[in-house]
């Protein structure tokens, strides 16, 4: 199964480390990632597969969501099928 | 490969537009329910829906997290409960308060079903049946009540027109420490759906089966932003960018459908493609049609702009979902939408106009607050005139008004949360005792005679 993560807020340093960390603890591999700097607003997708990972797509959010707001970032993991069924036909 | 714009649009849609899943209503049937009395049918009635809807709240918050949108009401809808009461009408309210317990202990947002479908007579039990609502809705907090008193194929049965004014009055007294709330919770029908996920009209219809899943999405702030972006376009393009988003909308919607139904063992129903606005700023059916081009919702072309809107998301919504039914339209409730408010409260928008909004949109008269003195007759007038226009044009209507008790025009009522603040809007003075105390059917048009 897949999942979007989307990073945004304020740039700072150590936003791709802390969430990319997080990821590898869990045995979540990245299959894309892209970012941008747009002034001083940060915005970073990934899609990453949770194949590996044994925690539900729920939890998974949560952690993500927490680990964000540690470095002052909001952090959204959501299932891909939402931005399939919303954008491809 | 999903594109990043993609994927950026959808986060600004739920975290700055307010996309949501309005609903998920659960539609039960009550039909294997009937025992000798009304305990032993109310205590099957509270055990099959506490056991059918028992993962209802937990399944629509593990898919909103999973997802990451946000599903605002889990809901229930029920067979007509003067149908399973037919045999003891007098003791209705027994069964109604047993669903609104099993409601209060699954934590689901709103029941619906204490309704009864009298389109082309009223039964000695139905008759029994409706004089139960007044005191049912004050006394529960969840459970909503409908009446279907007309259809295209059968007329009005302008007996149950006459009776139901006197029962929203009942009503209102009753509850008039809240503001007259009971209210909000009842609603009249011409041409009723049995597939509605909203409420306060939801019912399980019979032609249903055992247990469906029906959702209902929302979205009104993602139309209103990304017609902002197309200042210039004529009509034409504005009704295109309409339908694209709503197919979005509603793709969205369906995902949902599909798995809520499959994870509770229910059958896929409907998505109903209502654009349902909120009191939150952002979210209003009013601002969709004022970023049209008009100053104020109410003027002259609001009609026109409500025709174009509506229709747009009609065929945007059909191309998305394998599934459509229920209301599918825009809603216009006035105390929901802060258009609405803000409108109503300048006297910029008045129940005529609305009445006319009605004749192209999906629905009624909708959480219209009216002086607390409105005679019986004139809200039974109400019901007729918007019956007559579902009736003769074969769409859903329904009254949802509020004789705010003890208030009159420029006081306002405040119901707190979705069902949000109306001001007291002005009646017509001219009595229609008269004609309403006439009584009878009026007969179904012409065009109803398709066989």
């Amino acid at each position: 199964m897949r999942a979007v993560i989307t990073v945004t807020g304020t740039d700072r340093c150590g936003i791709i480390a802390k969430v990319s960390n997080f990821l590898y603890e869990r045995k979540i591999n990245i299959e894309d990632i892209s970012q941008t700097v747009l002034g001083e607003q940060f915005a970073m997708i990934m899609i990453v597969d949770l194949a590996e990972s044994g925690e539900s797509i729920s939890a998974l959010a949560r952690g993500l969501e927490q680990a964000g707001e540690e470095i002052g970032m909001s952090v959204r993991l959501q299932h891909e099928d939402l931005f399939n069924a919303m954008h491809k036909i | 490969m999903l594109s990043k714009y993609d994927i950026l649009e959808t986060i600004e849609m739920i975290e700055k537009e307010h996309l949501d899943i309005r609903t998920v209503t659960m539609g039960i049937s009550l039909l294997s329910c009937v025992r000798e009395n009304a305990k032993k049918t109310a205590d099957a009635v509270c055990d099959l829906v506490r056991r059918k809807a028992e993962r209802l709240v937990g399944t629509a918050e593990e898919l909103s997290r999973e997802y990451g949108i946000p599903i605002v009401n889990k809901r229930i809808s029920v067979t007509p409960v003067s149908l399973i009461t037919a045999a003891f009408p007098e003791k209705s309210p027994i069964v109604g308060r047993a669903l609104a317990q099993a409601a209060d202990e699954l934590g689901v947002d709103f029941l619906g079903g204490y309704s009864a479908l009298v389109h082309k007579g009223t039964a000695d039990y139905e008759q029994i049946f409706l004089q139960t609502i007044p005191e049912v809705l004050s006394t529960t907090r969840r459970l909503c009540a409908s009446v279907n008193v007309g259809s295209s194929r059968s007329g009005i049965n302008m007996d149950a027109v006459r009776q139901m004014g006197g029962i929203v009055r009942e009503t209102a007294e009753l509850t008039k420490e809240q503001d007259s709330m009971g209210c909000a919770k009842l609603v009249v029908f011409c041409n009723a759906v049995e597939d509605n996920p909203f409420m306060a009209g939801a019912f399980h219809g019979t032609g249903e089966g055992d247990t469906v899943i029906n959702v209902g999405v929302s979205g009104p702030g993602v139309v209103q932003h990304a017609l902002k972006f197309a200042p210039e376009a004529d009509l034409t393009e504005a009704a295109e960018i309409i339908k694209r988003t709503a197919f979005k909308i509603t793709r969205a919607g369906q995902l949902i459908a599909r798995e809520a139904a499959n994870r509770l063992h229910a059958r896929f129903g409907i998505v109903d493609l209502s654009l349902a606005p909120t009191p939150a700023r952002g979210d209003s059916v009013a601002h969709i049609l004022e970023e049209l081009g008009l100053e104020v919702v109410g003027g002259h072309g609001t009609t026109a702009a409500l025709a174009m809107l509506n229709d747009a998301v009609k065929k945007g919504g059909v191309m998305a979902s394998s599934r459509v039914g229920g209301l599918s339209g825009a809603f216009i409730p006035v105390s929901e939408d802060i258009g609405m408010i803000e409108s109503a409260a300048a006297g910029k928008i008045t129940l005529d106009k609305l009445e006319a909004m009605t004749c192209v949109c999906s629905v009624g008269l909708d959480m219209i607050a009216i002086p607390g003195d409105t005679p019986a007759s004139t809200i039974s007038a109400i019901i007729a005139d918007e019956a007559a226009i579902g009736m003769i044009n074969q769409k859903t209507t329904a009254v949802r008004v509020i004789p705010a008790i003890g208030k009159r025009v420029g006081d306002e009522v405040n119901f707190g949360g979705l069902l949000g603040r109306a001001p007291v809007m002005p009646v017509h003075g001219g009595s229609a005792e008269k004609f309403i105390s006439r009584g009878g059917l009026i007969p179904a048009p012409i065009h109803s005679f398709k066989n």
